[in-house]
């Protein structure tokens, strides 16, 4: 569906769905470089399962409209205006990577609105190598290349997709060139600024997910340790053999897991 | 600052796609020869119906082994994906079937397969598809021939059998121009050889009979997506209803939308396989993935073999002239060396001097060399194109395409090169003989 929030167009993915108020709302969002697509399955299934379901572009990336915001802190103002747009009073935030910092800053900013929030693949602090950001800012596709190395799991570097036919780290990189110039890089510099990640964690009220890879580079599963502990009322899963990717790696764990927890 | 390693293609050619089985631990793909999969519950079921989970219902839409094929030669061409076909020609089908329908328009080289061509000019006008082809190597008669209703763009990496180059950048850039995919045959190439993805193009389709397998024991096909092509943004806008708009055959899903970059995947997979059903069978995928385990290592050779003996025809004077873009005469040599620096395949033509008569003679004459209808196989082959493969095509499109009486093409094998050449001399001493 189309929206506007400050102005600007912004695109969800609802799974071809109206927005029923009556409905409990779920709001996806996706990392650095990424849009709603990453969410496909996951967002699809809750959309045919009772719950309006918004898989949003971030300001800059897929079908919304720039510029890509410069910090978690200002996604998170951002999330708050997507749900008034929305007319959605309160929603479930499912967060992957800066998405997960963005869902957590924005619990912690209107409590009240967030009824359960999942962070996949989330780390706080969560640093980015200055060999990252350097390439993000110089060569664009070098940057990509990193990530994708370092975000997909040895094994499934070598493919076994769940999902029929499709080459992950091919596709991954496919969509990684598809952002405009600049936004991986507005993405990194927000994640490797954000320093309020435990202050956020202890004024979340909501039930907390916290999804990792056992295998995640990106956002290493003892990167949680601390916000476990700052979190009132959290619980935490690892999928074994799983990189940072997850959603492509294993979309069903990912989808059982946000089913039980979102039940 | 170096960059992070990624497998290289010859790991590719043996691992992509492929895990060791979860259930046995067999190392090899096994080959799901099944109709079917067992859904753990009702709501599994639908889920993956719904396209909500990932994963295998029936094998006319996907099958585990078709998927490891899939896979691998996606990561091969460096695409997002790909789809197994029954043959090369349904791979063409597909590609076409999901992009348009009746009232709409392809623009194709002149130099094509002649399946292919039979597709494009006889069949597709009468479910309302117009094809006008061209001159692959003239890329203002490409763009004069672009109309409204044109929908894609499509050549043979190696036009079929004059082994015209296709101009893949400029061909791509006038097709984005407009807004339009170019889609290109790439079987006589296979990834070895040319990337076409690197270079421009959007789809890239081929017949996995050919030197993907091997062996020439199967028939199948592959059509790969660059995930590249926007299909709602620019001059594409408008253009592909059947990837943007509400598709009310499955839920009304938008598949630009459900996929940034596979969009034509999704459609290709649950309208095309679901409704025209040809999908390739598990064995023969495990077959084609045998044959691609080895293809680093047969394409050098079959290249290596084919300058050989593109070399001993070129001196003998039997041999009026050898279209091999290698050779410096050839008018795409320039073009080869760019896009093509591993070689040219070894699929040739060659015009015998001397009567038809003698064209039979030689043919006849050759023993390791068989005559028949295909290309790519691990054995030598020889065909007379203008009584067998080409034999629709009047004098006139004959003369177009390159074609003379004494024209024989040849698809080089892994033979001994030095049994290949003496054999060649054997028949040519014949064919002489003959005159």
């Amino acid at each position: 569906m189309k929206l506007e929030v400050d102005g600007r167009d912004v695109y969800a993915y609802t799974g071809s769905r109206p927005v029923v108020a009556a409905a409990p709302s779920v709001v996806f969002v996706h990392g650095a470089a990424n849009d709603h697509s990453v969410w496909a399955l996951q967002a699809r299934y809750f959309a045919y399962h009772g719950r309006n379901v918004l898989a949003v572009d971030l300001p800059g990336h897929g079908r919304s409209a720039g510029p890509a915001l410069p910090s978690v802190e200002a996604l998170a103002t951002w999330l708050a205006a997507l749900l008034d747009a929305a007319g959605i009073a309160q929603a479930a935030l499912v967060g992957h990577s800066l998405g997960a910092l963005a869902a957590l800053a924005t619990a912690a900013r209107i409590p009240a609105r967030v009824t359960h929030l999942a962070l996949l693949g989330p780390a706080v602090p969560m640093p980015v190598s200055e060999a990252l950001l350097a390439a993000a800012r110089s060569d664009e596709h070098v940057a990509y290349e990193m990530i994708n190395a370092w975000s997909f799991s040895a094994a499934k570097k070598l493919g076994g997709n769940r999902q029929p036919g499709v080459w992950m780290t091919g596709n991954a990189m496919r969509l990684m060139e598809r952002m405009p110039a600049g936004v991986l890089h507005a993405d990194l510099a927000a994640c490797n600024a954000y320093a309020d990640g435990l202050a956020a964690a202890r004024a979340v009220h909501c039930p907390v997910l916290l999804l990792q890879g056992g295998r995640d580079l990106m956002a290493p599963p003892a990167a949680t340790t601390a916000l476990a502990q700052a979190l009132p009322d959290a619980r935490s899963v690892t999928l074994p053999d799983c990189g940072h990717a997850l959603m492509a790696e294993q979309p069903d764990a990912v989808l059982d897991a946000l089913r039980g927890f979102l039940r | 600052m170096t960059k992070p390693t990624t497998h290289q293609f010859d790991t590719l050619s043996l691992h992509a796609g492929a895990v060791p089985d979860p259930a046995t631990g067999a190392r090899a793909t096994p080959i799901y020869q099944t109709a079917s999969f067992v859904f753990p519950d009702s709501d599994h079921a639908a889920a993956l119906f719904n396209m909500e989970r990932a994963g295998h219902v029936y094998s006319r839409l996907s099958n585990p082994t078709c998927a490891v094929l899939e896979e691998r030669v996606a990561a091969l061409e460096g695409g997002v994906g790909a789809i197994a076909t029954a043959s090369g020609q349904a791979a063409l089908h597909l590609a076409i079937a999901t992009l348009q329908g009746a009232g709409s328009h392809i623009v194709a080289s002149r130099s094509l397969y002649g399946g292919s061509h039979n597709l494009l000019e006889y069949t597709l006008p009468r479910f309302g598809i117009a094809t006008t082809f061209v001159d692959p190597r003239d890329v203002d008669a490409w763009r004069a021939a672009i109309r409204p209703d044109t929908r894609m763009l499509f050549g043979e990496t190696l036009g079929n059998p004059g082994l015209e180059v296709l101009d893949i950048p400029r061909v791509a850039a006038l097709a984005h121009d407009h807004g339009l995919p170019l889609v290109v045959d790439s079987t006589f190439t296979t990834p070895w050889l040319v990337r076409p993805f690197e270079h421009g193009a959007d789809l890239v389709l081929h017949s996995a009979t050919k030197f993907l397998s091997g062996h020439g024991v199967v028939i199948g096909g592959v059509l790969v997506d660059g995930g590249r092509f926007d299909w709602d943004a620019g001059p594409a806008r408008g253009k592909f209803p059947t990837l943007t708009e509400p598709y009310a055959g499955f839920h009304d899903m938008v598949f630009s939308e459900e996929s940034t970059t596979a969009a034509f995947l999704l459609r290709a997979r649950r309208e095309g396989l679901r409704d025209f059903g040809a999908c390739m069978a598990p064995f023969t995928a495990f077959q084609i993935l045998q044959g691609i385990e080895t293809l680093p290592l047969r394409m050098a050779k079959h290249v290596d073999n084919a300058r050989r003996v593109v070399a001993f025809l070129a001196a003998h004077p039997l041999v009026k002239a050898v279209g091999y873009p290698e050779l410096p005469e050839h008018p795409d040599h320039a073009l080869a060396q760019r896009l093509l620096p591993r070689g040219c395949g070894a699929v040739f033509s060659f015009d015998l001097a001397g009567t038809r008569a003698q064209g039979r003679k030689f043919v006849e004459t050759l023993k390791l060399f068989s005559h028949l209808a295909n290309v790519g196989d691990a054995k030598s082959l020889v065909i007379h194109p203008a009584s067998t493969t080409h034999f629709r095509m009047t004098a006139d499109d004959l003369a177009r395409a390159g074609i003379g009486e004494g024209t024989l093409r040849l698809s080089i094998g892994l033979e001994d090169p030095g049994d290949l050449l003496e054999d060649l001399s054997r028949a040519l001493y014949a064919a002489g003989k003959a005159g």
